[in-house]
């Protein structure tokens, strides 16, 4: 197989609060020879509410950010579903309409750029499924997850709108019994929960206007986990994560159901990690507000 | 193809509790969902009861969940539940805490949001007239797919926003309410804004799952009608200054100073004084490592560019 090359747009999460997500991404691309070439001019992705107050100039952004992709000459990865949802469907909507790519690409011309086309963007997960593979994956394996019982939690943006996922991966994901982070936890020689609330929302994007509403969704999730034997819960996606990790004391009370045990929260770099023998400091653990048992 | 159908039973005159039915049958590729409840009903138990009408994907009568899945069970075929889930299905109920019998709904409160974005056309048209009242082509487009809702509901059930939240209007209340702001002839624009403008029931309590775009039969994209909601209420002035508005403003804000997200920042100016009661999650965040302080805030190269493209780029005021 010749070195898998990728643009990786970070995100913004990734840079401030959750920074064990950058730090254990780096980590398992260094152990599976993957180079993942950092777009430090990246902006924000708009994180699915820039669009509701400017909705062109959210295009405009992630166009911007998927040429420096192009410019490359590199496919590009995401790291976070609502990074990944954003930046698809801006890609989506240009690639099908010449007269808005014409527009977006008149405001581009300003600084110097050209959104083409050609850089495809999928999420590190389908990446290192679809071009690295399970089997190559699990020859790396030198700490079988094997003891533990791992819930997935695959949240919203990397599954919905399904015709949007299939458009960009090659993983046939079904929204309604998504299986591709089961058979990665399978790979990493782990026990895959399988539980209602794994496809479920987590309430992010409301948590400062609504925040009942994302307690509830959170907290509804973990207690499904843990109801299911979960010892962990992995997700893909740094605002999941921000919910089930740091809002998880204050999800349990509105609930209103005890949380005999903290459930940890790994992110899917992070559970990679450990089953190729990256040690916690690499794969940034000290920072979760919800322990991570050693 | 053999299939072993789950089926959800329950009375809410009689039944304390609901059961599952377990029924095998043989389905043949050209059946659909609705063959399926019919043979129930017809050649397995007489008193299981569904709603249906049209056969034909119009009424919007027949909608239930098959494993889960919202589904209008006159259009979905039975081979493609079977490719998604495999042969055994579970037939349930849209709202298990609405079910009056079987598959049968009390659709009350689906029907009181709907009426909330007054679901009619308010224009002063003539009792007479005497010519025609012609809409172009290109301002029909504006309704995008937004009047093919048959009101079925299998995008409002599949909320988890109307789940958790009972005075969240959902999906279909939006969806309706954008088929009019977006037409015309229409003179209740502001007025509808207004309405789905309030917090707790308006479109900021929307979560953002998609769930509704999966959900819908017809393909109208309901969480599409919302976006277009949310930028109607900016453009035409509805958008009071909030903690939901100025999250969406916020994200321009600090795009425009650092080209990433100022997250800290995002929450300070979004909450204005309430602020504080994030202070304890906030400390807890900070003693972890995970709030950047003002002055280590990064910032995206080639930073011009991008305050350029906010300049030139931006559509909207606030």
């Amino acid at each position: 197989m010749s070195k898998l090359r990728y643009a990786l747009y970070t995100g913004c999460t990734a840079r401030e609060s959750t920074p064990e997500l950058l730090k254990s991404t780096l980590a398992v691309a260094k152990k599976l020879d993957i180079e993942l070439v950092l777009l430090d001019e990246a902006s924000c992705c708009g994180a699915s509410h820039l669009q509701d107050f400017d909705n062109f100039l959210s295009l405009v952004l992630n166009a911007r950010n998927l040429c420096y992709a192009e410019k490359r000459g590199l496919d590009m990865v995401t790291i976070c579903n609502t990074c990944q949802l954003n930046t698809a469907m801006t890609k989506e909507r240009l690639d099908s309409d010449p007269a808005l790519k014409a527009k977006v690409n008149e405001k581009l011309k300003e600084v110097g750029l050209e959104y083409k086309g050609t850089s495809n963007v999928r999420h590190f997960l389908y990446a290192l499924i679809e071009d690295y593979g399970h089997e190559n994956l699990r020859a790396k394996v030198v700490k079988p997850l094997s003891s533990l019982n791992i819930a997935p939690f695959y949240g919203c943006h990397n599954i919905r709108p399904s015709e949007l996922h299939h458009h960009f991966n090659r993983t046939a994901e079904n929204p309604y019994n998504p299986t591709s982070l089961d058979e990665l936890i399978e790979a990493l020689e782990g026990n895959s929960v399988d539980y209602a609330h794994k496809n479920k929302c987590c309430g992010f994007h409301v948590d400062l206007q609504a925040p009942k509403t994302s307690n509830m969704l959170t907290g509804n999730a973990i207690f499904d986990a843990m109801d299911n034997n979960a010892d962990v819960m992995v997700t893909p996606c740094p605002l999941c994560h921000l919910n089930l990790d740091v809002k998880q004391k204050a999800a349990a009370k509105t609930v209103g159901r005890e949380l005999p045990n903290p459930m940890p929260i790994l992110h899917l770099p992070q559970l990679i990690g450990l089953a190729l023998g990256c040690t916690p400091e690499e794969l940034g653990l000290q920072h979760h507000v919800t322990e991570v048992p050693a | 193809m053999k299939v072993t159908l789950k089926v959800f039973r329950f009375n809410a005159e009689t039944d304390y509790l609901p059961h599952y039915d377990t029924i095998e049958m043989e389905v043949d590729k050209k059946d659909v969902v609705l063959d399926v409840l019919n043979r129930i009903k017809w050649e397995h138990d007489g008193s299981f009861t569904y709603r249906r009408s049209c056969r034909h994907g119009i009424c919007g009568s027949c909608a239930i969940k098959v494993n889960g899945r919202s589904t209008l069970a006159c259009k979905e075929r039975m081979v493609d539940m079977i490719e998604l889930f495999g042969n055994e299905l579970t037939l349930e109920p849209v709202s298990k805490k609405r079910v009056v019998k079987d598959m049968v709904v009390d659709k009350a409160d689906f029907w009181k949001k709907y009426a909330t974005v007054k679901p009619w056309l308010e224009a002063e048209i003539e009792e007479h007239p005497t010519m025609e009242n012609i809409v172009s082509p290109q301002d029909a487009e504006k309704l995008e797919e937004a009047d093919y809702c048959i009101q079925c509901g299998c995008c409002y059930y599949a909320c988890p926003a109307v789940e958790v939240n009972e005075e969240y209007l959902g999906p279909a209340a939006f969806e309706k309410a954008y088929r009019f702001t977006a037409d015309v002839r229409d003179h209740a624009k502001k007025e509808r804004l207004e309405i789905v403008d309030i917090l707790g029931q308006g479109v900021w309590d929307c979560v953002k799952c998609y769930e509704c775009a999966e959900a819908c039969p017809k393909h109208i994209d309901p969480i599409g009608k919302i976006t277009k909601l949310h930028n109607q209420i900016f453009e035409e002035g509805v958008a009071k200054s909030n903690v939901a508005t100025r999250h969406a403003v916020g994200f321009e804000k600090s795009i425009k100073k650092h080209g990433i997200l100022d997250e800290g920042h995002l929450v300070a100016y979004s909450e204005g004084f309430g602020v504080l009661k994030h202070v304890p999650e906030a400390l807890e965040m900070f003693k972890k490592g995970k709030i950047v302080m003002p002055w280590n805030m990064p910032k995206s190269k080639n930073l011009d560019e991008i305050k350029k493209l906010v300049e030139i780029s931006s559509t909207v005021k606030f």
